[in-house]
């Protein structure tokens, strides 16, 4: 039922190549002894970032060397690799959800939080984290949210400002970008449709509530382009392909001051997550994987991510070191989803509701997809 | 006598072996696994055994006795110490969506409890879904060795609090609509191979050698051509800024900002198929059609027959095995068809094979993948037993 995607179709023969290359890989590590630490994340300005301020900070300190690798989110991969015993990916940038049901069945390693760096004052790395964001087997990174951001200058009269603006085809026409998955989806439409947002995951525990976030879809659901990588939606604005897409706000940041385009982001509504690292169960480089998740587990890390795209640690003594932006010196508070004035509209993501009905949400999404 | 027989056919047979021993293990063997996936699932039952065999005895309606819970709070523990129980959480979760979190948070929570006076109480405190009798019932569905759940679940049906098959309510049904539509596609695309195809191998029939010969290779070569180039061909062709809009806008006929969605749909889904599986219709109606002599043609002529008579009454009677070999042919195939759709079906081109594609690489609910196949293997095999009905097996002609 997903979009097709060559990526897909290649896969014996990249499969193939892989296994050479694995091979390849072993014998060298064996012949040079250089070790190596392949990190899977979200791609694009958010890859670039984590390579800025942790890949290369890493790779200084200790000399393992890190390989990068892109994918869209979900289990699927890391579960074919675990099970076919052929585990290629070390370390994965995972969402909440996913982070909860790999750990529980057995596709990601457990991570003893004693381990973690202490905070720069010493407090324990346990007290020092946000509640929930250390997980068995995985550790927060950054906290990022999905918002939807316009572009102005297809506006000129009133602006969107809230997030009914996004379902309000009169007054504000055109297309719109969404993600595809019912992720986040059901959450804007139900705000949109005017559940307050404390009762956002009580309306959709009963059937008639997800019922109404489907209807209040279907009311721009042939204005809708769906996307799938991150990188997508500041493309479809700059494009003019859509008039306003939901986005993760670090990408829409990144298009705003490094690309000057025109996008202003609406935090009205804004679905608040944060990110996890896991390690994939039976990796070949556990102790190397252990030392990128510590390195990544810093303050300074977090801190650092936080100067290059606009996602604000996990660490409560991270939050005093949100400075500026490192390449342009803008000043990172306005853009960073936790800010006072931004999180007052936020909407905290429910990872654990979505664990329990992605299944059922997925198949229901498609069905509706394809209706 | 029998001796010196048996001597060739043990040859025979030696030589049909690595081609047997093949067929078994790469389509025989994976075939029957999946179908016992469908109907299998010993997951669930060989984590909770005790729990189970006590739940036996339940009446399905009333909370569940002391001993229930005392058991499966221990055999939960358990299974989660050696993380097997996440994925009967996963499969408890998929009969009761929400039980999934029940199951692994109270787990979690008893796992620090070592004492208690009622366990009911302990259980039900952590999560009052203990308290409701559906959660036991859910227990139960996922910890059925032999399962009719999945078919349920792929045909839409479920079972209501008495134990009844009931259909899901409209807005619930996936897979029902998905396998209407799959068929009507299928038998589209047939009537349209046939449309097209069958003058083509009428032309190529009757036309003089040389110029069959170059009209047959103009089939095969796309015939031989990578399925994914003809596919992302069509891309090039049919997408917004592709060469039919553009062509169409140049002429006028279109404005710029109108340009017709032809792909990604429903549309680019019937025109690529059509496309891709035409040369299994020409190949056997061409096969048969040569083999008409000519004469009953002339023959009819001379009877007085006008062409359109003579087509209808001699000519079109004798082609009907190709026609029925075609059509079978691109019906089967099209019914199970999943690269094209997946490339160029966009939302609403989807047929049940993306669905199953789905199943078994994203959710990787393989029980529910391997029912959908079945059924649409069942579709194939009632298909193909009504042919033998109506039109007779033998009769049917591929070249």
């Amino acid at each position: 039922m997903t979009k097709y995607r060559f990526k897909d179709r290649i896969t014996p023969s990249a499969g193939a190549v892989a296994i050479f290359s694995l091979a390849a890989l072993s014998w060298s590590q064996n012949a040079l002894g250089a070790e190596s630490v392949t990190a899977v994340s979200w791609g694009g300005s958010y890859a670039r970032a984590c390579t800025k301020a942790i890949h290369e900070p890493f790779t200084a300190e200790t000399g393992i060397e890190v390989r990068m690798e892109d994918y869209n989110g979900g289990l699927a991969q890391i579960r074919a690799q675990v099970e076919t015993g052929n585990v290629h990916w070390d370390v994965v940038d995972l969402e909440m959800a996913d982070a909860v049901l790999g750990c529980d069945e057995g596709l990601l390693e457990p991570i003893d939080a004693a381990h973690l760096p202490p905070g720069p004052d010493g407090t324990p790395a346990e007290e020092d984290f946000f509640p929930e964001t250390l997980t068995e087997c995985g550790i927060g990174v950054v906290y990022y949210s999905t918002i939807y951001a316009y572009n102005e200058e297809k506006f000129s009269g009133s602006k969107p400002a809230t997030i009914g603006d996004f379902f309000d085809l009169e007054k504000f026409p055109g297309r719109r970008g969404m993600r595809r998955t019912p992720v986040v989806n059901l959450e804007f439409a139900l705000m949109a449709d005017g559940v307050p947002m404390k009762q956002v995951y009580a309306t959709l525990d009963t059937p008639e509530g997800v019922d109404r976030a489907f209807r209040k879809l279907d009311t721009i659901k042939e204005q809708i382009i769906w996307w799938e990588a991150g990188a997508q939606p500041p493309q479809m604005l700059a494009d003019g392909e859509v008039v306003m897409s939901t986005a993760y706000n670090g990408r829409i940041f990144n298009a705003q001051i490094l690309e000057k385009q025109p996008f202003v982001v609406v935090w009205d509504g804004q679905v608040l997550d944060w990110g996890q690292t896991g390690i994939v169960a039976g990796t070949r480089n556990l102790e190397a994987a252990r030392k990128f998740v510590a390195f990544g587990a810093r303050t300074e890390s977090m801190a650092a991510i936080g100067r290059y795209i606009s996602y604000s640690p996990v660490r409560r003594s991270g939050t005093a070191l949100i400075s500026t932006h490192l390449e342009t010196g803008v000043d990172m508070k306005p853009h960073m989803p936790t800010t006072p004035a931004n999180v007052a509209r936020a909407l905290h993501s429910d990872w654990e509701w979505w664990s329990d009905h992605s299944d059922e949400m997925n198949e229901r999404f498609s069905a509706w997809l394809a209706r | 006598m029998a001796g010196a027989l048996r001597k060739p056919q043990l040859r025979a047979a030696a030589l049909v072996l690595p081609l047997s021993a093949f067929i078994l293990a790469t389509f025989v063997a994976p075939l029957v696994t999946m179908l016992t996936r469908s109907v299998y699932d010993p997951m669930v039952a060989d984590t909770l055994p005790e729990t189970l065999a006590l739940l036996h005895d339940w009446d399905g309606q009333s909370t569940p006795s002391e001993a229930v819970f005392e058991t499966a709070s221990r055999e939960m523990v358990r299974a989660r110490e050696d993380r097997s129980l996440g994925r009967v959480a996963t499969r408890v979760n998929r009969v009761e969506s929400g039980l999934r979190s029940v199951i692994m948070k109270s787990a979690r929570r008893l796992h620090r409890v070592k004492e208690v006076d009622s366990w009911r109480e302990a259980m039900i405190s952590i999560e009052p879904e203990w308290g409701e009798a559906k959660t036991w019932r859910a227990i139960q569905r996922a910890g059925e060795r032999i399962t009719t759940r999945h078919y349920l679940h792929a045909l839409d049906l479920q079972r209501d609090a008495d134990g009844s098959i009931v259909l899901q309510p409209p807005q619930r049904r996936v897979y029902l609509p998905l396998l209407k539509r799959t068929l009507a596609v299928s038998l589209g695309i047939t009537v349209l191979c046939l449309l097209l195809g069958y003058p083509l191998a009428y032309l190529i029939a009757h036309a003089p050698p040389r110029r069959a010969n170059l009209l047959l290779l103009l089939v095969l070569v796309p015939f031989w051509t990578s399925l994914l180039v003809r596919t992302t061909s069509w891309i090039v062709l049919l997408q917004t800024e592709g060469v039919v809009n553009d062509t169409l806008v140049a002429l006028g006929l279109i404005a710029d900002e109108n340009r017709i969605s032809m792909i990604y749909n429903m549309t680019g889904t019937v025109v690529a198929m059509t496309h891709v599986l035409l040369p299994f219709m020409v190949l056997p109606v061409y096969s048969v059609m040569r083999t008409i002599p000519p004469l009953y043609m002339s023959a009819a002529a001379s009877l007085g027959a006008s062409f359109p008579q003579a087509f209808r009454r001699v000519y079109w009677p004798q082609t009907l095995p190709g026609v029925g070999a075609g059509s079978l042919l691109v019906f089967i195939l099209s019914i199970g068809y999943y690269i094209t759709p997946a490339l160029v079906g966009g939302q609403s081109g989807q047929l049940i094979s993306n669905m199953i594609a789905y199943h078994m690489q994203q959710s990787l609910n393989w029980g529910l993948a391997a029912a959908l196949g079945s059924i649409l293997l069942g579709c194939v095999v009632a298909l193909y037993l009504l042919y033998d009905r109506v039109v007779g097996i033998d009769r049917m002609r591929l070249g």
